[in-house]
């Protein structure tokens, strides 16, 4: 389909080609320049052959289409996309970093490091699906660094964008994915759940964690499907350095039922941001596979299995809302303190399956050192934890729906809402006081710039008590 | 440039008002009417005038089976609709009445086809639902992009040399590439008699410069265009369904 050889020095719609820098089986990509764009960027052009796979030229369609849909640091930047009767191409950002499989390939990563990364691309992860994007072909090679250290995913040629038609929807009788990292569902062409996206994403984790594919490379579809019935090889029983949390959330990711993986990318930030508070089960002490009668048992339900995946990969999933409860632990706040317990309930109540985030700002002072004791000894911390445990107690929370936050900033606010977007929180519900941080500035900053509903909770005859 | 496509106003001043209005507010150099300006609504007479005045300024307008039925009683149709056809009829005058006879069929510009239902033998009014019906209404004209009515369902059907039309739900609001290396058939819900479970007006906004199309939502006061039809002693069905989408 391409008209002519393209060749350094060539010009295309204003892009001068200075070099080819990656020639792959479906696209070449080319360094290009223009003069009104003061950034390095790139053209990627497709190997286009109407004798081939007409997936190459669909795939290409959805990439471009796409790639102008998706802004953000989480995907190269789109600058244009050229028309397919003349030159079919997407110009954009070039971005200078490695990519996840040249950083790794088939080699174990330590611990600290998987976990870094996982935080990273559950960040992208949730940024693409906030635009109605699903990636669907997560895999290392799909996954780059900018030199800040964000995560940004590339290839979208296998893509959905919930809101525009579905391109490759019922376009082909294969699956559409890369067999190593792709969930059940999508062997039966299942293009609507951002769990699959979570699913490859527990892959690429598990490859890091033990340096193995947790399914091997099958060869033949037949041999992909067992990951149905199958379960993984323990990460931790290859690599025994790996910590039970991080094996309990490599193995929920890739649970074949998306019911019972993570509901969201938001989710799945949260518990790896917060590895202290991840809810350990029976995945996290796995020493083995499940042995033969178990996994006989389960292979002869597959049917009954794939049937239970379908119903669940075509049900909109639910994310847990969370609701964050801002804190002041000064001594004469009682009242204010409940009522924010009351205030947190009935934004629980009103708010089904929600989960309480309750934080504590500390501000640090300017001057003199930060002690982590108080005058009598004790860690101000654990302190602090144990009064926030106690506030919650009468709400009666299970363990994986309340959570605990200890932040130390010198600007109040600005850590607040901090948290509540990295968090995507739902609802924050801050007390006020008129004398010390949560005086009227920070309550106003927050209910200013939160980027969701804020419930601002005032003491009945709160002044008697600040005042004194 | 930027056309707005009304389909389907069946006499529903409220719901046309509206539309017009949001359309004016978005800077729209273009209207494209395509066709059942009557029937089953309290308005008729006016809807046509204001198409009527409309197309004289340059605005683009087609028939449809409700608007043929009134020049000729033949055209078949359920009950309350023909019940709903004749009370059209004793409102209408005769200029009003010639107005709509004398419209096409279908209208082709650049690589667009309007047309009120199917391509396929226009004259049949063949409803779009499925993807085999927006396959034979592709196959019936060469334009690349079809711009019709007549279901009253929103629906987005695309396809390529290679593969049969698939079908897409438009999401409100939500500007849809009509990519240049596809064929596209647009159906672009009702404006008067929405039946896709959303009460609120329906009409399409296409950037042809962007090349882009949006399915605009318009609330409109659906309690007033129903109380009318009461009013007018028209079937209760056909003000009951305009407060629920159905």
């Amino acid at each position: 389909m391409a008209k002519a050889q393209l060749t350094v020095g060539m010009t295309i719609d204003g892009f001068l080609l200075e070099q080819r820098i990656h020639r792959g089986g479906m696209a070449d990509i080319w360094r290009v320049r223009r003069g009104d764009i003061d950034f390095p960027i790139i053209m990627k052009v497709p190997l286009l052959d109407f004798e081939g796979d007409i997936s190459v030229l669909v795939g290409f369609e959805v990439e471009q289409m796409i790639m102008a849909e998706v802004n953000g640091p989480h995907v190269p930047r789109w600058i244009a996309n050229g028309e397919f009767a003349v030159q079919p191409y997407i110009v954009m950002e070039y971005i200078d970093g490695p990519t996840l499989l040249k950083m790794w390939a088939d080699r174990a990563a330590p611990v600290d490091e998987i976990v870094h990364i996982g935080i990273e691309v559950a960040a992208a992860l949730a940024d693409l699906h906030q635009q109605h994007v699903l990636h669907f072909d997560l895999k290392p090679a799909n996954v780059m660094f900018r030199p800040t250290g964000e995560a940004v995913l590339i290839d979208f040629g296998l893509s959905r964008h919930e809101q525009l038609p579905d391109l490759l929807d019922e376009q082909f009788h294969r699956p559409t994915g890369t067999p190593d990292y792709m969930a059940p569902e999508q062997l039966f062409r299942v293009r609507s759940d951002k769990r699959s996206d979570i699913y490859a994403f527990g892959a690429v984790l598990y490859q890091l964690a033990t340096g193995q594919l947790p399914f091997g490379r099958p060869a033949r579809m037949r041999k992909v499907r067992r990951r149905v019935w199958r379960d993984p090889v323990p990460p931790r029983t290859l690599r025994p350095v790996t910590p039970p949390v991080l094996q309990e959330i490599i193995l929920r990711c890739l649970e074949p039922l998306p019911d019972a993986r993570y509901q969201s990318a938001t989710d799945l930030l949260f518990e790896l941001r917060h590895l202290d508070l991840v809810e350990l089960t029976e995945r996290a002490q796995r020493t083995q596979q499940s042995d033969f009668r178990t996994a006989l048992g389960r292979r002869l339900r597959a049917p009954r299995t794939i049937r239970t995946i379908l119903a669940s990969a075509t049900r909109p999933p639910v994310r847990p809302p969370i609701i964050l409860a801002v804190f002041d632990l000064r001594a004469g706040l009682e009242d204010l303190r409940q009522a924010l317990l009351e205030a947190a309930a009935s934004a629980l109540a009103n708010t089904p399956g929600a989960r309480l985030a309750c934080v504590n700002i500390m501000p640090t002072s300017l001057i003199g050192l930060d002690e982590n004791v108080d005058a009598a000894g004790e860690n101000i911390h654990v302190q602090k934890l144990a009064d926030l445990r106690i506030w919650a107690q009468p709400l009666q929370l299970p363990r994986g729906k309340i959570s605990y936050h200890l932040l130390e900033s010198r600007n109040v606010a600005a850590a607040i809402l901090e948290f509540a977007r990295s968090n995507t929180v739902d609802h924050i519900v801050i007390g006020a006081t008129r004398t010390g941080p949560f005086a009227g500035k920070v309550v106003a900053q927050v209910t200013a710039e939160a980027p969701c509903s804020v419930t601002v909770v005032r003491a009945g005859d709160e002044g008697s008590h600040s005042l004194r | 440039m930027l056309i707005a496509f009304l389909a389907d106003i069946h006499a529903n001043r409220e719901a046309m008002s509206a539309c017009l209005a949001d359309a004016e507010s978005q800077d729209v150099d273009r209207y494209v009417f395509l066709g059942d300006l009557v029937g089953y609504g309290a308005d008729p007479a006016w809807v046509v005038d204001r198409v009527a005045a409309m197309v004289a300024a340059g605005a683009v307008v087609v028939r449809g089976n409700h608007d043929a039925a009134i020049g000729d009683p033949r055209e078949g149709m359920v009950a309350e609709a023909h019940t709903a056809i004749n009370w059209t009829r004793s409102r209408l005058t005769n200029a009003q009445k010639g107005f709509l006879a004398g419209l096409p069929l279908a209208v082709e510009e650049g690589d667009r086809l309007f047309v009120h239902a199917s391509a396929c033998a226009p004259q049949t009014w063949i409803y779009l639902f499925n993807s085999r019906e927006a396959e034979q209404s592709l196959m019936a004209t060469n334009q690349r992009l079809t711009f019709c009515g007549h279901t009253h369902v929103p629906a987005l059907f695309h396809t390529t040399a290679m593969t049969p039309p698939q079908r897409h739900v438009p999401i409100a609001a939500k500007p849809t590439p009509l990519l240049a290396q596809r064929r596209w058939l647009a159906v672009l819900g009702s404006v008067g008699q929405p039946r896709d479970n959303n009460p609120a007006a329906c009409y399409g906004l296409f950037d042809d410069v962007r090349s882009t199309l949006t399915y605009v939502r318009v609330p409109y006061d659906a309690d007033l265009a129903a109380r009318k039809i009461r009013a007018a002693g028209l079937p209760e069905i056909l003000a009951a369904r305009l407060t629920l989408g159905i």
